[in-house]
């Protein structure tokens, strides 16, 4: 009861008091925050949202996980917004120019993907362990160096093609797309959805059954102590890097292969660090992730209805800031508390509080 | 003396820490212008008094007088205005800034940071005698200046009543005296100090007074004078004396660790911090290091678990040459390693005990399987540590930062020896634990030692040393400078040779005795 009490309560103060946020926020700019509420959640059932809403969910949580492996051990890889999208275009490229049979095809261009995501972080990561370069402000860089990686080769010389008005790389033939599960009108959710469960499940087992997930948690708690205890940080560093970048790599697979089968200038931006937001709302925790991509998703899509009621929809934004702000504040606040009520209970059941 | 009111009174202070000895009905009163001592054992509640009279932290019951008026402090900063200066352990200071901008460092309002800060600096230290130059950088003094800076610091911020938090913990002998001449004079000009150490000669030596204080109370004042070493320290740590006496040899002659020729620089052209150590621990024996912190124990016994390389030379266990391998190899080849630092290295606080057994073993049976870990085989065998190694605890699910510093001692203590080790490096094994772990953990390593364990020991506490080793090797500046024989040498001995001052042979009698001994 008191770990349900640790983990649950501090998210649950933090989106009551970013909603009060909000509210307040609202009234401010003259709406009704109840009505705006209201809207949100009636959005849900309206068209495709709810099915957009788990296709964003699925792609949100794989960005998340991404981050998580790096601050499992204080690896701050602020570059998955980088990494995905360099993995999109190679990935891409690579699906459009090869033909190989149903299924295989797929697998190709999502361990291409990953490949390529781990790659890009493996930069940093190296550089990191050779020359000590702070990874935060290396993967930041990157973001950069991959924007126009990404320009360039979709450039109609290099691999793209032009379509209309649109640049992108040349489609991915039949073979190498992914069905989803049709629900009508209501739109298709992504069968890629299913690998950011998969995902999840992997990282819960990593982290918590297994050696390397072990050693990763030491790290991160003190790299002294897991010094000490005979974990290689260097080794850890390049490690925790490159499958942080090969899973933000697979970040964009369920709608390349769900649904777009090219990249091209429509490619989404910014998921990197919305999944920087959710691993922190999430605490690292797989079963946390994915209530914060959900909840990230449910934001960014049902936002859309605020619009039609004459509200700015750019109040999700302020939410979501507003959420990352107090969970933090309200998971400190809570670990504080339960570490004293865990002492005292030692204390207590060991009778040298009052004996002292 | 006695007839004016007293520079600080403490009376009934109580401060409850969950899980911890805390302090609890404490009663302190210190003259104007006396040295008055504060000793008790590691652990004993001293720094937590110190940081309620510094207002780092604040008393659950109690009060504090100052000069008679009874204050109330919630910050440093008020005590700071009381006149009450601390100079901590650990030097708080800026490497890379003058001796003149760590003085004036958040003091700036009070005489600016000019000329005006540099004359009150250069008058404090003429009228002191703690002369340093204030231009120069912090980083290339010595630890007996940078001492001379913290004091200086206090000064600057005008206190006088201060509080030195073993000062002489990180000092030789000769620096040590120095220090006193200092505290001496300066007591001459009204200066009051409060004086915490465990250290029973220095405090005779320098005490005007003395308060004892055991398991978080004060157990009395005495007049250092008038009272033997012996009577302090038995008030230290109540009417027994736990006595880390080894008993018979179990010295054999097989050969378990060999250090050869070992040589580590920290830094290019700079002197090395190890310097050609030879070193040889056989079945069944406990070899010490003596040697005055700061001297390289803690880098040698790092570059025998791996986690600095060495320079040049080898390390060898059995017949296995260790050298190129990593600290995890070096582990699960059959060392065990007790860590200096408990909460730095030792363990993972926030983690459970059964997590905190996996560290270090996370290869071995029977807590991980190959890549995979064996939770339940984790948590039976931490039950098992608990057991046998008497680890007071409601659990193994609470974290380890809830246990007493005694307890997790015994927790890190029971992991290094699990899994059958070879050899043990046991980094000041008792240092802040209470006397029954402290016990515990001597008769632990000593039926270890019977059992055939070769064990390298590092401590600060020469009784300890003494008491449990076969064999002593003196440390002084990065390398094995005299051996001494645990059965014949004197703490006062091996003090001496600890500092270069004498050499042990000379000081002891004793022929080198890693080569005699164990035939």
């Amino acid at each position: 009861m008191g770990i349900l009490r640790g983990k649950l309560l501090p998210p649950v103060l933090a989106i009551l008091f970013s909603a009060l946020l909000c509210g307040i926020a609202l009234v401010v700019s003259g709406a009704n925050p109840l009505r705006a509420f209201g809207v949100m959640f009636a959005q849900v059932g309206e068209g495709t949202t709810a099915v957009d809403i788990i296709n964003s969910t699925g792609t949100y949580y794989i960005a998340a996980l991404a981050v998580a492996i790096g601050f499992q051990m204080n690896l701050f890889n602020i570059g998955v917004e980088g990494q995905y999208r360099v993995a999109a275009v190679v990935a891409a490229v690579v699906g459009g120019s090869i033909a190989l049979p149903p299924g295989l095809h797929a697998l190709v261009i999502i361990l291409t993907a990953a490949v390529a995501g781990a790659l890009w972080a493996a930069i940093p990561a190296i550089l990191k362990v050779t020359r000590g370069v702070n990874e935060v402000i290396s993967t930041i860089m990157m973001n950069g160096l991959a924007l126009g990686l990404a320009a360039y080769l979709i450039g109609a010389d290099v691999f793209g093609e032009l379509r209309g008005n649109n640049i992108r790389t040349p489609e991915i033939p039949e073979t190498g797309w992914v069905p989803g599960i049709p629900f009508g009108s209501s739109g298709t959710v992504f069968g890629l959805v299913f690998l950011a469960a998969l995902l999840g499940i992997g990282y819960w087992v990593m982290m918590n059954r297994t050696r390397f997930g072990f050693e990763l948690r030491a790290s991160g708690e003190s790299s002294t102590a897991a010094a000490a205890g005979g974990v290689n940080a260097k080794k850890m560093v390049l490690i925790a890097m490159l499958l942080s970048g090969g899973i933000a790599g697979l970040v964009s697979m369920p709608e390349i292969l769900g649904r777009d089968h090219t990249y091209n200038l429509n490619f989404p931006a910014g998921i990197g660090f919305s999944g920087i937001a959710i691993a922190l709302l999430g605490r690292n925790h797989p079963g946390g992730i994915a209530f914060g991509a959900l909840l990230w998703a449910f934001l960014d899509k049902s936002g859309l209805a605020l619009d039609n009621v004459g509200v700015p929809r750019e109040i999700v934004t302020i939410m979501q800031g507003a959420i990352v702000l107090s969970v933090v504040v309200a998971y400190e606040v809570v670990r504080r508390f339960e570490l004293a009520a865990q002492q005292r209970q030692v204390g207590r059941q060991l009778g040298t509080v009052d004996a002292a | 003396m006695s007839t004016t009111t007293p520079a600080v009174v403490l009376s009934g202070i109580t401060k409850r820490f969950p899980g911890v000895v805390a302090n609890s009905d404490v009663h302190l009163s210190v003259q104007v212008g006396e040295v008055h001592a504060l000793c008790g054992e590691n652990g004993a509640g001293k720094s937590t008094l110190m940081k309620i009279l510094y207002g780092m932290q604040q008393p659950d019951e109690g009060t504090i007088e100052v000069a008679g008026e009874q204050v109330r402090f919630r910050t440093p900063a008020d005590a700071i205005k009381a006149g009450i200066g601390m100079v901590h352990q650990h030097f708080m200071l800026a490497d890379n800034l003058t001796v003149q901008e760590n003085v004036v460092l958040g003091a700036e309002s009070l005489h600016g940071i000019g000329g005006k800060a540099r004359k009150r600096i250069l008058e404090l230290a003429d009228a002191t005698g703690l002369t340093v130059d204030p231009g120069v950088l912090v980083e290339r003094l010595g630890v007996a200046d940078r001492q001379r800076v913290e004091i200086l610091k206090v000064l600057y911020r005008g206190a006088k009543v201060i509080i030195l938090d073993e000062p002489t913990a990180v000092l030789v002998p000769q620096e040590v005296d120095e220090l006193f001449a200092t505290l001496r004079g300066m007591q001459q000009q009204g200066f009051t100090f409060l004086f915490i150490s465990h250290k029973l000669d220095e405090v005779r030596s320098i005490a005007d007074s003395v308060t004892i204080i055991r398991r978080g109370t004060t157990v009395g004042t005495a007049d250092p004078k008038a009272v033997s070493s012996r009577q302090l320290a038995e008030m230290m740590v109540g009417s027994e004396l736990p006595s880390p006496e080894t008993r018979e040899s179990t010295v054999t002659d097989r050969v378990v660790l060999q250090v050869e020729n070992l040589g580590l620089v920290a830094a290019e052209g700079t002197r090395p911090v190890l310097d050609d150590i030879d070193l040889v621990v056989r079945a069944g024996e406990i070899v010490g290091i003596a040697g005055v912190e700061g001297n390289g124990q803690t880098e040698l016994v790092e570059t025998i678990m791996g986690m600095r390389k060495a320079h040049h030379g080898r390390v060898l266990l059995g017949d296995r040459d260790l050298t190129r391998l990593g600290t995890l190899s070096r582990r699960e080849a059959g060392i065990g390693y007790i860590p200096e630092d408990r909460h730095r290295q030792g363990l993972l606080l926030t983690q459970p005990l059964w997590a905190n057994r996996i560290l270090g073993h996370q290869t071995r049976r029977p807590v991980s399987k190959g890549q995979w870990l064996d939770l339940a085989g984790a948590k039976k065998d931490t039950e098992r540590i608990v057991e046998d190694f008497d680890v007071r605890t409601p659990g193994i699910d609470v974290a380890a930062v809830a246990l007493s510093g005694g307890n997790q001692q015994k927790l890190v203590v029971g992991r290094e020896l699990s899994g059958d080790p070879v050899l043990l490096i046991a980094s000041h094994p008792t240092r802040g634990v209470d006397v029954g772990a402290q016990a515990l953990i001597w008769d632990e390593i000593r039926n270890a030692r019977a059992r055939g364990l070769a064990v390298l020991l590092i401590s600060a506490d020469l009784d300890e040393l003494i008491g449990l080793s076969d064999t002593i090797r003196v440390m002084l500046r990065g390398r094995l400078v005299a051996d001494a024989d645990p059965a014949t040498v004197t703490p006062e001995d091996l003090g001496s040779a600890m500092t270069g001052a004498t050499s042990a042979e000379h000081a002891t009698g004793a022929s080198p005795a890693s080569e005699s001994e164990g035939e």
